[in-house]
């Protein structure tokens, strides 16, 4: 074993993670000891199966990895702001801008997705969890280890260092022989399980435990948004599953499927990635037109307009995701055919996507709007999107793309298409469901502070880089000279990442802010509701629903109140069956973290330990007898009674 | 491009709009591959300019006139359930606008994946370009001569690029002149392009490999007839010529400046087969004849890169380079020649 191999070569910032991560821990073991909150954080977070507050612990490591990867690409846009800088190395500039890819879209977009769902699908459905709570904690616990295991990389040993897309044979231990991509391979892998398994629980739980009365057709927007990225993770992430483990055994076990000798195919590894990656991408945005559709559904006081196309594009969306993989490489000399068929099908993709956008300018027409803050980043989401689709539409075209591809127009494009598409969703999301899960609103005048910040910052920082890639500057570039001409646009843009980092510190602090001060919501529906979700209590009992409500329209809380369309026939309470808790899914996922980090370092002996370690913890699992447990009528009632703060049953 | 004089004329008039754009190097074509391109591009702009329009328009009309007011308090919206003919509508122009652009698309691919329509009678020059570390090697076969970092060729003549890796997969780009195209190591791509104008163009790898990436620049300068000839014949009077030795030290050096040499690497190290052989061949090809089990041969030679040295790249001359490394390699090249 080389000792060596755990040394990060020296720099003041590295020094200063490590200084600052190590204190950070101290900190919390020192602070939970001294409030006596061991006890309180095991039974009440790392056991928990109550999909609610595991949907809680996504948003909370989202928000961090936010900040990890905003700090990742203020690092970039600092180190680019002028010609010749000299704050970053080249390595340290490639670990850099690779970790902050792999960050925002595996360990902050889809978290965060994943959170949001977690709290809110099975209210929207009118469930009481989710069809497998425990297996739901499984997922949490993988992701989250994954994403540590990710994050370490930085002080152990380093981060990979070859793109998020990692290409070979660049990313092969012949031109990386440090063990960053061997992190990429296992850490991706280990929270990739998790997202897979996170697929199958919702697919079942919404298709199986919907409330009596919703059809299909009388789903939520959000919720169908869900289904359908859960049925594309089904269908995408098993091609992840084994394009990691070839490039596991590639780095580790010395096999040649991606090399460039012994029948080596490096475009092998793109064509896996991105039949994996482009479908990804629809992962974090299809959601976020589900978020957007509740959103400007609620604040425009109308129903959704056509919802029938509504549903039926993001089905066309998700089928064209698969179909279009091979656009990321049309530079690879292909020929002309396929270029072009992969030119048509990418194409096509912003016809669903209009006709989304004109649906959503449809709602708002004859409405009521408000703008609150959710709804702000709703409506700022529809002009800049459609930048990011339209420049997304010249992308397409194939001989366009010979020269845009690699270029500051590809990143501009992308950044346009997911921080709209899935940033400003999740925040918006975040500031729409915060009074349901927490009982208080957000203020609004801190929100929309942050929101003009954000906003406006966004697009200081990334519309110089649209003319940044047609002036010749390519992606990646870690530093670049005077007479390029690069220089004024990279300072104009790093001048909108600093903006930027002030709206995400004042979103923050409006959280701080309002725990403290906010006035608590008695209402239940602060919003003026339309789904299910706000027809429970804020904050929400642990079983959701005392008395399932039975549906029959699509807005059932709208119809409910405008119509008098009774939510509940039922008026006797019952006792109600839950999950009990488990240790099992956070030691399981304790033990994967050990596994990924004997792996990455080649530690046999421990890693075969750690291996045998998750077969027994899995053992273990599926041996478990217990069966959960029902929580009596006179608790239902005393707990609804509380709930009620006076209110008439 | 000449028979579309209308839609050429408002192209023309975007390029005097926008301020500033003989320094967007993509939209400033030299030569009929990157006009193509460039031309594509600003149509591809125009017609989005167009659909941006139409959303903004309506995005603008619905916010101010259906935000909550005092004159519309207690006004609760009717259910709108969706209109069938509306939806068609925007379902039906904008396939009509995406199938406008794949015609575009496909006419455009296949006119910069072949020779420039001017240029169908020549035949082409034929530059093999390879890649390693952090630098180019181009290799003239005809001539007999190779040169690192740096690539000549003559103005209004039918240049074919064969590109291929001795290691990571690099992109070779030229954007004045044309679009970019991968190098990689098992296959060879090939690139098509001709200059209108002399002059120097920066060439740059644009995609992404590793520690030296941003140092993979190079000039493609384009001379007259008279002076690539003269080039040429300078070049083969006084330049070295290559031997395996040289050439393995050269790949094995991870920086280098420009080199020049009387004989090209491809007679003792082959290029890879072709695109088509390596797609269809099912390994058939793959033998010595064509040289691609000897370049696979070569790969052993190349290096891997040092993993210790954490040392900056400009501090560190190579002993390997006869000439003094620019500080930038921008510096050495001027933008344009005029």
């Amino acid at each position: 074993m080389d000792l060596d191999k755990f040394k990060v070569h020296g720099e003041p910032l590295i020094y200063g993670a490590m200084i600052s991560i190590a204190l950070a821990t101290i900190g919390i073991l020192v602070g939970l000891t001294y409030f006596k909150k061991w006890g309180y954080l095991w039974r009440e977070w790392l056991t928990t199966v109550d999909h609610k507050k595991i949907g809680i612990m996504y948003i909370l490591a989202a928000l961090l990895m936010l900040f990890r990867g905003g700090v990742d690409a203020m690092m970039m846009r600092l180190q680019t702001a002028a010609p010749e800088m000299k704050f970053l190395d080249a390595q340290h500039y490639n670990e850099v801008f690779t970790t902050h890819g792999l960050i925002m879209i595996l360990f902050m977009a889809m978290p965060f997705i994943i959170g949001l769902m977690n709290v809110i699908i099975p209210l929207q459905i009118g469930a009481r969890d989710v069809a497998f709570p425990r297996l739901n904690a499984v997922s949490f616990w993988l992701f989250f280890m994954g994403a540590m295991l990710l994050n370490i990389s930085f002080v152990i040993g380093g981060s990979p260092d070859a793109g998020w897309s990692a290409y070979f044979p660049l990313a092969s231990l012949e031109f990386s022989p440090t063990v960053g991509n061997n992190y990429y391979s296992l850490a991706l892998q280990i929270s990739g399980i998790g997202t897979l398994i996170t697929g199958v629980n919702f697919i079942v739980t919404i298709l199986k435990m919907r409330a009596p009365g919703m059809t299909l057709m009388k789903m939520p927007m959000f919720t169908w948004s869900v289904l359908i990225t859960n049925v594309i993770i089904v269908f995408a992430f098993p091609v992840l599953t084994v394009a990691l483990a070839m490039m596991m055994f590639d780095r580790l076990f010395g096999s040649q499927f991606f090399t460039m000798a012994n029948g080596g195919m490096d475009m092998l590894w793109a064509n896996l990635f991105w039949v994996w990656g482009h479908p990804e991408v629809y992962i974090v945005i299809l959601p976020a037109f589900g978020i957007y559709s509740e959103i400007i559904a609620t604040f425009s006081k109308k129903n959704l307009y056509g919802y029938t196309s509504m549903v039926f594009s993001m089905l066309i969306i998700s089928l064209l995701s698969f179909l279009v993989w091979a656009h990321h490489f049309y530079t690879m000399g292909q020929g002309a055919m396929v270029n072009s068929f992969f030119s048509i099908t990418t194409m096509a993709i912003a016809v669903p996507t209009g006709v989304k956008i004109f649906n959503w300018l449809f709602t708002l027409r004859k409405g009521r709007i408000t703008f609150t803050t959710p709804m702000l980043y709703t409506l700022a989401f529809i002009p800049i999107f459609t930048i990011g689709g339209v420049t997304g539409v010249m992308l397409a075209m194939a001989s366009a793309d010979y020269q845009y591809h690699n270029t500051m127009f590809l990143v501009a494009h992308f950044h346009y298409v997911l921080i709209p598409g899935a940033v400003f969703a999740v925040i918006a999301g975040f500031h729409y469901w915060f009074p349901k899960v927490f009982g208080f609103r957000l203020n609004e005048r801190l929100g929309k502070h942050a929101f003009w910040w954000i906003i406006i910052s966004f697009n200081v920082t990334f519309f110089p880089m649209f003319f940044l890639g047609l002036m010749g500057m390519t992606r990646r570039l870690y530093t670049y000279s005077k007479e390029s001409g690069f220089g004024p646009l990279n300072m104009l843009s790093f001048v909108g990442a600093v903006g930027l980092a002030i709206g995400f510190v004042i979103l923050v602090y409006n959280i701080y802010w309002s725990t403290r001060y906010m006035p608590r919501d008695t209402t239940n529906d602060p919003w003026d509701g339309r789904t299910l979700e706000w027809a429970t209590h804020s904050p929400i009992p642990l079983y959701n629903f005392a008395i399932v409500p039975k549906v029959e329209t699509r807005d059932a809380l709208w119809s409910a109140k405008q119509e008098n369309i009774p939510l509940y026939t039922d008026t006797k309470y019952t006792k109600i069956h839950m999950p009990s808790n488990t240790g099992k899914p956070f030691i399981l996922g304790v033990v994967f973290f050990f596994l990924g980090f004997f792996l990455v370092f080649s530690m046999w002996i421990p890693a075969i330990v750690a291996g045998i370690g998750i077969l027994v913890v899995l053992a273990f699992m599926s041996f478990d007898k217990d069966q959960g447990y029902y929580i009596p009528v006179e608790e239902v009632i005393a707990t609804e009674k509380k709930l009620m703060r006076g209110e008439t049953v | 491009m000449k028979k579309k004089g209308p839609l050429y004329a408002l192209f023309l008039s975007l390029i005097l709009l926008l301020p500033g754009c003989s320094s967007i190097a993509v939209l400033n074509p030299k030569g009929p591959s990157a006009r193509t391109l460039s031309d594509t591009i600003i149509l591809s702009i125009i017609v989005m300019l167009g659909v941006l329009a139409v959303v903004y328009i309506l995005y603008i009309f619905v916010l101010v006139k259906y935000r909550a007011k005092k004159s519309n308090e207690g006004y609760i919206p009717k259910h709108e359930e969706g209109n069938v003919v509306l939806e068609a509508i925007w379902i039906i122009i904008p396939i009509i606008i995406v199938a406008f652009l794949s015609v575009v698309t496909v006419k455009t691919t296949n006119e910069v994946e072949n020779v420039a329509a001017d240029y169908k009678d020549q035949t082409p020059l034929v530059i093999y370009a390879s890649s390693s570390n952090w630098k180019w090697h181009f290799s003239y076969p005809e001539e007999g001569i190779e040169t690192v970092n740096y690539v000549n060729m003559p103005v209004h003549r039918a240049v074919e690029f064969r590109m291929y890796s001795f290691g990571t997969i690099t992109s070779l780009w030229i954007p004045q002149l044309a679009g970019q195209k991968y190098a990689m190591s098992d296959m060879l791509t090939t690139l098509h392009l001709s200059a209108d104008t002399e002059g120097s163009y920066i060439g740059k790898n644009a995609n992404f490999s590793g520690k030296g990436f941003a140092h993979m620049e190079f000039e493609a300068l384009v001379l007259s007839n008279k002076g690539y000839e003269d080039w040429v014949k300078e070049v083969k009077e006084t330049a070295p010529k290559l031997t395996e030795e040289e050439f393995k030290g050269l790949l094995a050096t991870d920086y280098l400046g420009r080199k020049t040499y009387s004989s090209t690497h491809l007679e003792f190290s082959p290029p890879p087969g072709d695109h088509g052989e390596h797609m269809s061949g099912g390994g058939k090809e793959m033998d010595m004849d064509n040289g691609n089990q000897e370049h696979q041969d070569n790969k052993e030679i190349h290096p891997s890169p040092e993993p210790s040295s954490g040392t900056e790249f400009d501090s560190k001359p190579d002993p390997e380079v006869d000439q003094p490394l620019p500080s930038s390699p921008v510096d050495e090249s001027t933008h344009e020649g005029h």
